[in-house]
């Protein structure tokens, strides 16, 4: 343990050199990408809003229906070959959006499924959405929570 | 006294040649700038097989059967396999094995398997411990981004230092006796590590390993750039290879136009936006087809090739770990 430490250590000036000659990504082009594809993606995500919203009798049943369609169109984008081409193109546009999060899921299934159904994609298809269904529900739990104890207090 | 050792670290050699290669890429590396070097393209990079790690086999295999075929042998001439490749219990290179026959020397360092297998191969035929000894390596896109990173379809963005790697299997067959090019000497490195813990920048992890070889390489046999024709490294690409220059050079050594690396040759800019390419083929496709055929249309004589592995595992990686690196040096002479 300690030896590495000392071979880490020991080569700061090369960590240095290596920072210094590193390429650097262009943050304006990155961003105008991310903004093009997470905006497009939010854009068709308001048009499936807007139809539901005329055809569902509540608010709340056409957002679930929207999240519905936008998980599909991310599936399907997936199955397709497409998503992962777009989130090369767009960063984090394709990632933060719900369709990023579907992706996240089928193309792990799509990836283990190769080793079966049960020990390949039924173990692994939550290997990247994982941590983010169990934080989310950890997050959520303990906002809950606050919420819950603030609307006590104030009574 | 080991007769045959030359300083510290390199071993001198008098009889291996290389009587027989093969290079058999998939597709992507077929149409870049050093395709017309290889000897077979696939068209399929899956090569009809749903699973990556199965096609990884099927270019290993077919890639050892075909240099057998080149140097005019069958399976049962050759006294040893050898073969490394980079996914976990190395078993494209064990199940190729398996249907060869031929006693079995399972190899790992990473991207640098193609010198380290050439260098054992040329000592025991030097060392009179085998006739004939058939190297191999391969490694498969699809099959190490499932190890060692995500999913095929995931949205990843990649960084600008990060390397593709090349989909192909290359094998060689080294002997005693034939026509081809020489192995003189082989310079087996250290393992080093500087420090780099990202596991997506390989080529700034290997470079130190590389610069450490070549300086050891130089001082055991006396030599300098200006002895050889080309300096070739394996797969440090675009950022390592800028990194080795600098290491080179603040050591006195000046590479200039020498310096050639395989995963900054693989594939155009175009193709590969980031650093280059990598992976277990590369360095052994750059060798075998590119420098071998180069070599025997005369313009290089004397080649240093030095190919360089980043030893890290996923494990290693999410532990916090840094990535280690290692080069192996073989010099090839023309004949």
């Amino acid at each position: 343990m300690d030896r590495d430490r000392d071979a880490i250590d020991g080569h700061k000036e090369y960590q240095r050199l290596v920072k210094q000659l590193a390429p650097k990504p262009n943050a304006a082009k990155e961003a105008a990408r991310a903004f093009l594809v997470g905006g497009t993606l939010c854009l068709i995500g308001q048009f499936v809003l807007d139809f539901f919203r005329r055809t569902q009798p509540t608010e709340g049943e056409a957002i679930a229906a929207t999240l519905a369609t936008m998980i599909l169109l991310g599936v399907v984008l997936t199955a397709l070959g497409v998503y992962d081409t777009l989130g090369e193109f767009g960063g984090l546009g394709a990632a933060v959006p719900i369709t990023g999060f579907a992706n996240t899921i089928a193309s792990a299934a799509m990836d283990f499924r190769r080793e079966g159904y049960v020990v390949g994609m039924g173990a692994k298809m939550f290997l990247i959405a994982g941590p983010v269904i169990v934080f989310g529900i950890i997050a959520g739990t303990l906002t809950g929570l606050v919420a819950w104890l603030v609307s006590a207090v104030s009574g | 006294m080991a007769a045959k050792r030359l300083g510290q670290f390199t071993v001198q050699l008098s009889s291996p040649r290389i009587v027989g290669a093969f290079t058999l890429m998939g597709p992507r590396e077929g149409a870049g700038p050093l395709g017309r070097y290889f000897d077979a393209i696939v068209d399929d990079y899956m090569w009809g097989e749903i699973q990556p790690e199965k096609a990884e086999r099927k270019y290993l295999e077919h890639a050892a059967r075909r240099a057998l075929e080149r140097a005019g042998l069958r399976e049962t001439d050759v006294d040893y396999f050898i073969a490394g490749d980079l996914l976990n219990q190395i078993v494209s290179s064990t199940y190729s094995a398996r249907s060869l026959g031929v006693p079995h020397l399972g190899i790992f360092a990473a991207c640098a398997t193609s010198a380290l297998g050439l260098g054992l191969a040329a000592m025991l035929v030097d060392g009179g411990f085998a006739r004939r000894v058939l190297v191999a390596t391969a490694s498969h896109y699809q099959a190490v981004e499932r190890q060692y990173r995500y999913p095929i379809e995931l949205n990843i963005q990649r960084k600008p230092t990060n390397q593709w790697t090349a989909t192909g299997g290359a094998a060689a067959v080294v002997a005693a006796e034939g026509e081809g090019p020489r192995i003189t000497q082989v310079t087996f490195g250290r393992v080093v590590d500087w420090g780099v813990k990202d596991a997506n920048d390989m080529g700034s992890a290997m470079a130190p390993a590389a610069a450490d070889t070549l300086l050891r390489h130089f001082s055991d046999t006396g030599t300098t750039p200006g002895d050889y024709d080309l300096i070739l490294t394996g797969d440090l690409a675009k950022v390592g290879s800028k990194l080795f220059r600098v290491l080179a050079g603040r050591a006195g050594v000046t590479l200039g136009g020498k310096h050639m690396d395989g995963g900054a040759s693989i594939y155009s800019p175009k193709q590969q936006p980031g650093a280059g390419a990598s992976g277990a083929v590369c360095s052994a496709a750059a060798i075998l087809g590119y420098v071998l055929k180069e070599m025997a249309r005369g313009r290089y004589r004397k080649v240093l090739a030095l190919p360089t592995g980043c030893l890290h595992s996923p494990t290693t990686w999410q532990q916090g770990e840094s990535c280690p690196g290692v080069s192996h040096a073989i010099v090839l002479e023309g004949a």
